[in-house]
């Protein structure tokens, strides 16, 4: 018996009998806030759809469009984190409304439909209204400083090295009897730097032809072809000397990029120029251009607004006009008051953009502060889009 | 008026296009494309102008037996046989000239090309990190650490290195950068402006009327 009543204390209660099934995750809970509008400053045919998460469940959103003529439809499945949705497959002036739904698990539970909503293209994109605003500022100060130099007010240009030594570039060929070779870049005419370049090439072409030097330019680009030859040309005829132009003295190479470099590598190696310009948009091949230049003994006058290449002309080149200088170099050598009026409206503009670069960046730190964190609004309002 | 016709479409087509930017209209967009299709057409034409260009300064150059003008065969044969290739076969993948004149002699003589640079940098960079002066001493010293910064040994030598190396990129060197691209954005809209009011007629052969 005692054995038996040993054994039985030793086991101790007996334990009670799990009756209990497991536990249900719960249910995810709606999305909250769901807003369908018009998507702003675009070209129509597109709604946004923005919304909250009202817990941490969900592990997909659905998206459904609900539209008059088809009926509903599911349209996407967002991530837990994507709370937005942008539908670029509506039809503008038709109604939609729409509701998100949370999923978890074989849980779906939808949100109430959205008022309905229609997209519609828009005739003002209000987020470039900055862009818009910088532009009329530095328009109008452009505009004012021709005005100014039209009045015949004499207007200050800082020396820039590289474009006085165009004049001895040219007088240096004439002497050595050896000819100029003038790469307008290799960008099409729609780049801005290409046609700076193609403006400096006239006034290049103006002094060659008073000098009785000889000129090659040779393109990459048939539209810059056919208008350097024009300009050429019209420079020989304004220097007086039409019957100096040489037809074939500007002429196509090709469009591909390293036949053209060496193309041109060929011609500085075979014609050893007085003087090489490379004036305009360069890629990969300044300075497979600028070193054979170089080689070759010639003066060099580079140019361009790329920052990548700006390196190596710096290295290779007597002299580059770096990236504004390209742009100002037309007025500088033409010295007419109304080109060099806008280059001062042009200094007045950096000086805006100065002042507004210091002002933002004081608010931006000042915006950092919880009590002045409103003047991030304003600091919003420089962001482009 | 052979001036003023080029000035009045310049500057109808330079004040639509400044608009456009602001308009999100699909009208808008619409002439943005009509015109992006029209540059691309009048490409095509101007290409003609080029190609008689190129062949005309080749022959030029063989009849006066120019320094080099029996490269000037080699040119108008590879111009002659890309373009019976092309309109006899076709520009499609797999065509001869896709596989043959493309693929194994274009590809490969840009990559050669490419690779020249190689050695131009080489040379090039021997004769910038002279210190002759106090801005090349300058140059030196920056260009030695970020190269340094850049390769596994700077890390093994001080392992700050490469933090110098990436300030030195991302503070001086982007600050100059950044001042660059301001004064040629400002100089690239005044430009445009210029050009677009007639005040800037370079690209039509002068400056004055």
């Amino acid at each position: 018996m005692i054995p038996f009543l040993i054994l039985l204390l030793a086991a101790g209660p007996a334990a009670p009998l799990d009756t209990s099934v497991p536990a249900l995750a719960p249910p995810p809970a709606p999305p909250g806030a769901v807003r369908a509008f018009d998507t702003p400053n675009d070209a129509g045919k597109s709604i946004t759809l923005r919304w909250s998460a009202a817990d941490t469940l969900a592990q997909a959103w659905l998206v459904e469009r609900v539209e008059p003529a088809t009926g509903p439809k599911v349209i996407a499945t967002n991530k837990p984190g994507e709370t937005s949705y942008l539908d670029e497959e509506v039809k503008d002036r038709v109604r939609y409304t729409y509701r998100i739904a949370a999923l978890a698990g074989a849980d779906t539970v939808w949100s109430g439909p959205t008022p309905e909503v229609s997209s519609s293209p828009q005739f003002f994109n209000a987020n470039r209204i900055n862009i818009l605003i910088a532009m009329v500022i530095f328009f109008a100060l452009i505009i004012y400083y021709i005005e100014t130099a039209k009045k015949g007010k004499k207007l200050f240009v800082r020396r820039i090295a590289g474009l006085d030594a165009v004049e001895e570039a040219v007088g240096r060929a004439t002497e050595m009897g050896k000819p100029i070779i003038y790469v307008p870049g290799l960008g099409s005419v729609a780049d801005i730097a290409t046609i700076a370049s193609l403006n400096i090439l006239g006034e290049v072409a103006k002094k060659v032809a008073q000098y009785d030097s000889a000129l090659l330019v040779p393109n990459r680009d048939p539209i810059v072809y056919t208008v350097a030859r024009e300009m050429v040309k019209e420079a020989y005829t304004k220097a007086g000397r039409p019957d100096a132009f040489r037809a074939d003295s500007v002429f196509f190479i090709t469009s591909e990029q390293f036949a053209y470099a060496a193309a041109v590598d060929g011609l500085m190696a075979r014609e050893k120029p007085a003087t090489n310009f490379f004036l305009g948009t360069f890629w990969a091949e300044s300075l497979i251009l600028a070193e054979t230049g170089a080689s070759t003994g010639a003066i060099q006058i580079a140019g361009t607004d790329s920052v990548f290449q700006l390196p190596f002309f710096i290295t290779a080149c007597d002299y580059t006009l770096i990236g504004e200088e390209l742009y100002a170099a037309s007025a500088y050598l033409s010295r007419e008051p109304l080109l060099l009026g806008s280059l001062k409206g042009q200094d007045y503009g950096k000086i805006v953009i100065i002042a507004v670069a210091v002002i933002g960046s004081a608010l931006l730190l000042l915006s950092k502060m919880p009590a002045l964190s409103f003047f991030g609004h304003i600091v919003g309002f420089f962001n482009t889009n | 008026m052979k001036r003023t016709i080029p000035l009045v479409i310049c500057l109808i087509f330079g004040i639509v296009m400044m608009v456009q930017f602001f308009i999100p209209h699909p009208v808008s967009v619409a002439l943005y494309n009509l015109s992006n299709d029209w540059v691309r057409n009048v490409s095509a034409f101007a290409l003609v102008l080029g190609v008689g260009s190129l062949v005309m300064y080749h022959i030029e150059k063989m009849r006066r037996r120019r320094q080099g003008w029996y490269y000037s065969i080699v040119a108008l044969v590879a111009a002659a046989v890309t373009t019976v290739v092309g309109l006899g076969w076709g520009v499609k993948q797999g065509s001869p000239l896709q596989n043959i004149i493309f693929s194994n002699l274009m590809v490969p003589l840009n990559a050669s090309m490419f690779a020249i640079l190689a050695f131009y940098m080489a040379s090039a960079a021997y004769r910038a990190f002279r210190a002759r002066t106090k801005e090349s001493a300058l140059l030196l010293i920056a260009a030695f650490i970020v190269m340094l910064g850049m390769v596994p040994i700077g890390n093994t030598i001080w392992h700050k290195l490469p933090e110098v190396a990436e300030w030195v990129l991302s503070v001086p060197n982007m600050a100059a950068k950044r001042a660059i691209l301001f004064g040629v954005a400002l100089g690239a809209i005044a430009t445009s402006l210029k050009i677009i009011l007639g005040i800037e007629r370079g690209w039509l052969g002068g400056s004055k009327s």
